[in-house]
């Protein structure tokens, strides 16, 4: 990561980010750039550092930011037209963390509405193209973020991931996407989707730069009662000998992702790691509890959102209903009501013991499931998605097989593991390919050690 | 009674937290600006997530030990979704499946037991004021930390019902988990009323909303037995309802029936984490409930009479007071009470309901004199309830009963004396030092009496009075005694007095 110090300005290295960021305008990256405040913070910390004072350890680095953290650059908008207008006065936990360390924030990057979604493809203000194929998506939700980092825009992003949308978007545009233990990173300030799935996590162009971010933003917030007391960096982990790969999980596979999961297992193998394979018959029930526990939440969470208080709110009101029911029909994009009507059925009286109460036990079943894994094996490999990237359009009718595509990104959210994107490689017309490292809870450091490690071997 | 009636009571009570359940602002805003005591997670913006308040669950334990409770060492928030301009977030942060607060009851003053269902913590609304086309906002009760008690439906008259609230009222009161005034919201009732041929399975029922005061529960009661009754008579069948009460008409109206009735789409709230308290947490705060009517009850059961204990037992501090005369037995030498001091108070735990020695007779009168004092002189002050605030000692008022007791100061002295406990200038004076400066010490020297007897009797405007006594006229004593009272200016017992005018009359 290129920090500035005595011979690399801040204003240049942000100059150099937002030329970029205008050069790539047609990949639609960004929501909105934040180019004067972040040329102002620039050149405060190159005054500093010529004075000779402390900077932090990112010191002037440009980032991407989600647009679904608050802080009060520009709107935070969650590509939705319902918080189209809505300025935060509040600054997210991590984005103040980032912002302290000297991380300069150039722009907010594009997602799926409220981030629903695996493609981008549901932002109010457009799709993100892939950054290999304009003609194809970028994954999502964290779309725009991960496709900044691709095209080398900004050396970091921010990304929420509740069901694959860091891992997903990162393997599709070859960059390393981690999404934390549930409760590393403070939800403090992050629009919800999912409250018990989200997680904060970044995008960046290698493991190590992944550790550095962590070690900044990670910890236990007094504002968010789910983070976890203060472990990242603390633990102690001796070095993985062991990988579990998880029998039947290569079923349905495009062919150039099953084949590069299989050379990266061969490889593993032959540099002497002992590979695992597991039983593990309940995750096949990963994604059907994923989708009840995440609309329901996802129902609840998006109820604040009624053109009362803050956004948007619908022209021609005439009475109560109306400020609800024509705010939210306008404001909402359809992927969003698609979920809030589920979860409001998993929800509603009658059903809830047979949707909501079920999922809910065999989510705990999941969570034994990899917790009797890790007994077996340090870190499990698996593919993150099925598919590479697809084309734009090719799924939007389809929102099953939308769906289809966090197959393999849901079960981590479930139990709320660590999760790491990592590149391994392209497929014939260029696309990329990318795996997943899932560990244990709170063995996040060790994970990121792992993915160092070999790639370093590579 | 043609139909028997079976009520069930939910009762919102206000925490008096420093700060709201979720939020670091002020959870008082009386007399504040509408939407000035309002943080970002009351007003619901994104990204914002509840931080719980410590204090309120200690408060809910308190509570639940002051309705003999259990409490759930394990409990847990739930969401209750409705929409309302008043519910920022669009749900209510509340507990539907594990409450904190487990089965309970609150004894009645005659006696009869109201179990508790359970009681759980949750979150108040905000407020909407409406106006002709439009409707306004005030979020500074939103986030307020409730409790919600839920009684069983054991309540069989509208005398119990009102009963039922005011013990409550003072359950919580006596507790210190809430201001308890009724007038500006801080305890609500919601009464679940429904009828019945005697034997036969109940009613559809109707729940009268959001209840203020003890008497609206009664009159909301009656009124609605009259109204089902009718119902039932016709032979048609009550409708499922909530309802309103209208104070000034006494009736109820209806407002929403079972068909348009919310489904609330309970949830877990994923964003707190279930409370887990431990055996001596929960001790900790059980510690901090003082003494409460049903104790006070038990204690004074032979020693007051019913109906003014049940006066007193609206004022925590009197019976605060109370106690330690009780406990003191007038002998230790209590400090200057106060309803401040909560280290004068008597606490709960540990079965200490009742004093350390056995009260004597002489006690047991005593403190029946000074309930007396407290109810018919202090009550019927205009300032009494700032004089609550500042109580005389038991040691002051162990003198004053002793004083009356030898009839050194006649009842009026004793009233005088005893007002002058609150005066500024005088409350920290013994009683006999304030009766001195008052001038209402008692002759009961006999000596003295004598002489002043002896003036009356030779007092020539007395010679008619003298002599129709003698004849026989005994009503005329009152006079002569009267006379000597106004010779001694007021200091001379009566008593005293009477009999030796008797003596030298017969004479």
């Amino acid at each position: 990561m290129k920090i500035a110090n005595k011979t690399t300005s801040a204003v240049a290295l942000v100059k150099e980010a937002l030329e970029k960021a205008k050069k790539y305008e047609d990949y639609h990256i960004f929501v909105s750039l934040n180019e004067e405040a972040a040329l102002k913070k620039a050149k405060e910390i190159d005054d500093k550092i010529k004075k000779g004072e402390e900077v932090g350890a990112l010191a002037g680095v440009p980032y991407a930011c989600k647009d679904n953290f608050l802080s009060p650059e520009g709107n935070t908008t969650a590509s939705s037209k319902i918080l189209e207008p809505f300025h935060s006065p509040i600054t997210a936990t991590a984005i103040k963390k980032l912002e302290d360390a000297g991380a300069i924030m150039i722009g907010r990057a594009n997602l799926d509405s409220f981030a629903h979604g695996s493609s981008t493809e549901n932002s109010y203000f457009g799709p993100t193209k892939n950054s290999k194929d304009k003609t194809r998506v970028a994954g999502g939700s964290s779309g725009g973020s991960a496709v900044a980092v691709a095209l080398d825009i900004v050396e970091f992003a921010t990304g929420t991931d509740t069901g694959g949308s860091i891992r997903q978007p990162a393997s599709f545009n070859g960059v390393y996407g981690f999404k934390p233990t549930y409760g590393t990173i403070s939800r403090y300030g992050v629009v919800a989707m999912a409250s018990s799935l989200d997680c904060v996590g970044f995008f960046a162009k290698s493991p190590e730069d992944i550790d550095l971010l962590m070690s900044i933003t990670a910890g236990q917030d007094e504002n968010d009662m789910t983070t976890l007391p203060d472990f990242y960096g603390q633990e102690g982990y001796s070095r993985t000998s062991k990988v579990g790969i998880i029998k039947g999980f290569d079923q349905g596979l495009n062919d150039d992702i099953k084949n590069a999961y299989e050379q990266e297992i061969a490889k593993l193998k032959e540099k002497g790691y002992e590979i695992v394979e597991l039983d593990m018959p309940t995750l096949k029930y990963a994604l059907p509890v994923y989708y009840i526990i995440q609309p329901a939440e996802v129902a609840s969470n998006l109820s604040r959102h009624d053109g009362v208080r803050y956004g948007f709110r619908a022209e021609n009101i005439e009475s109560l209903a109306d400020v609800y029911g024509k705010s939210r029909s306008e404001g909402f994009m359809p992927e969003n009501k698609r979920r809030i009507m589920i979860g409001n059925f998993v929800l509603s009286s009658g059903f809830y013991d047979a949707y909501y109460l079920k999922a809910q036990q065999a989510r705990t079943l999941i969570i034994k499931e990899y917790d009797a894994a890790f007994e077996k094996c340090d870190f499990l490999l698996t593919p993150v998605s099925p598919n590479p990237a697809f084309k734009l359009g090719e799924k939007t009718s389809d929102p099953l097989s939308m769906y289809m595509e966090d197959v393999l990104s849901v079960p981590l959210n479930l139990a709320g593991l660590p999760g790491l994107a990592i590149p391994v490689g392209e497929t014939a017309e260029g696309l990329s390919l990318g795996l997943q490292i899932v560990g244990p809870r709170r063995s996040d450091k060790a994970l990121l050690a792992f993915a160092s490690q070999i790639k370093e071997e590579k | 009674m043609k139909y028997e009636i079976t009520i069930g009571i939910e009762c919102h009570v206000q925490l008096k937290t420093k700060t709201k359940l979720f939020s670091e602002v002020d959870n008082d805003a009386r007399g504040k600006e509408p939407n000035s005591c309002v943080s970002p997670v009351d007003y619901a913006l994104p990204g914002m997530l509840p931080r719980l308040n410590k204090e309120a669950v200690r408060l809910a334990v308190r509570a639940g030990y002051a309705m003999n409770s259990e409490i759930n060492l394990y409990s847990r928030f739930d969401r209750k979704h409705y929409y309302y301009p008043d519910l920022p977030k669009g749900y209510q942060i509340s507990q539907f499946y594990h409450p904190i607060i487990g089965a309970g009851f609150i004894e009645l003053p005659d006696g009869t037991k109201i179990r508790i269902e359970h009681a759980h913590m949750e979150e108040d609304a905000g407020k909407l004021t409406h106006f002709s086309n439009y409707s306004l906002v005030d979020l500074n009760r939103a986030g307020t930390p409730l409790i919600e008690i839920v009684s069983e439906p054991d309540i069989h008259s509208a005398a119990h019902a009102r009963d039922y609230c005011k013990e409550l009222w003072r359950a919580m009161t006596y507790a210190g988990v809430t201001y308890g005034d009724l007038y500006n919201g801080n305890m609500r009732f919601d009464v679940n009323i429904s009828l019945a041929k005697p034997g036969e399975p109940l009613g559809r029922r109707a729940e009268i909303k959001n209840l203020n005061s003890f008497r609206s529960v009664e009159r909301a009661v009656e009124y609605e037995y009259e109204r089902q009754s009718k119902i039932l008579d016709k032979g048609e069948r009550v409708v499922q309802e909530t309802r309103g009460w209208n104070d000034a008409t006494g009736k109820t109206t209806s407002q929403r029936s079972k068909e348009e009735a919310q489904d609330y789409r309970y949830m877990p709230e994923p964003d707190i984490p279930p409370i887990r308290l431990t055996d001596e947490f929960v001790k900790e705060e059980q510690k901090k409930v003082p003494l409460l009517p049903s104790d006070y009850r038990k204690l004074f059961k032979d020693v007051v009479p019913s109906d003014t204990l049940e006066v007193l037992l609206d004022y925590q501090p009197l019976m605060d007071c109370l106690w330690q005369c009780a406990d003191s037995s007038f002998e230790g030498d209590t400090e200057r009470g106060s309803a401040s001091s909560s280290a004068a108070r008597p606490w709960r735990w540990a079965g200490r309901t009742r004093p350390e020695k056995e009260l004597s007779d002489i006690a047991k009168s005593q403190i029946k004199r000074v309930a007396n004092l407290f109810s018919s002189v202090l009550l019927a002050e205009e300032k009494s309830y700032e004089m609550l605030n500042d109580l005389p000692s038991a040691a002051q008022l162990n003198e004053l009963c002793t004083m009356a007791d030898k009839q050194e100061l006649s009842s009026t002295g004793t009233k005088e004396v005893f007002l002058k406990f609150f005066d500024p200038q005088m409350k920290e004076k013994s009683a006999k030092d304030i009766a001195k400066e008052l001038n209402v010490l008692q002759e009961n020297d006999t000596a003295a009496l004598e002489k002043i007897v002896d003036e009356v009797l030779n007092d020539p405007a007395c010679s008619k009075a003298i002599e129709d006594f003698k004849n026989g006229q005994e009503k005329v004593i009152g006079f002569l005694v009267g006379q000597v009272m106004k010779a001694s200016k007021g200091k001379a017992n009566p008593g005293a007095a009477q009999q030796i005018l008797r003596a030298k009359l017969k004479s």
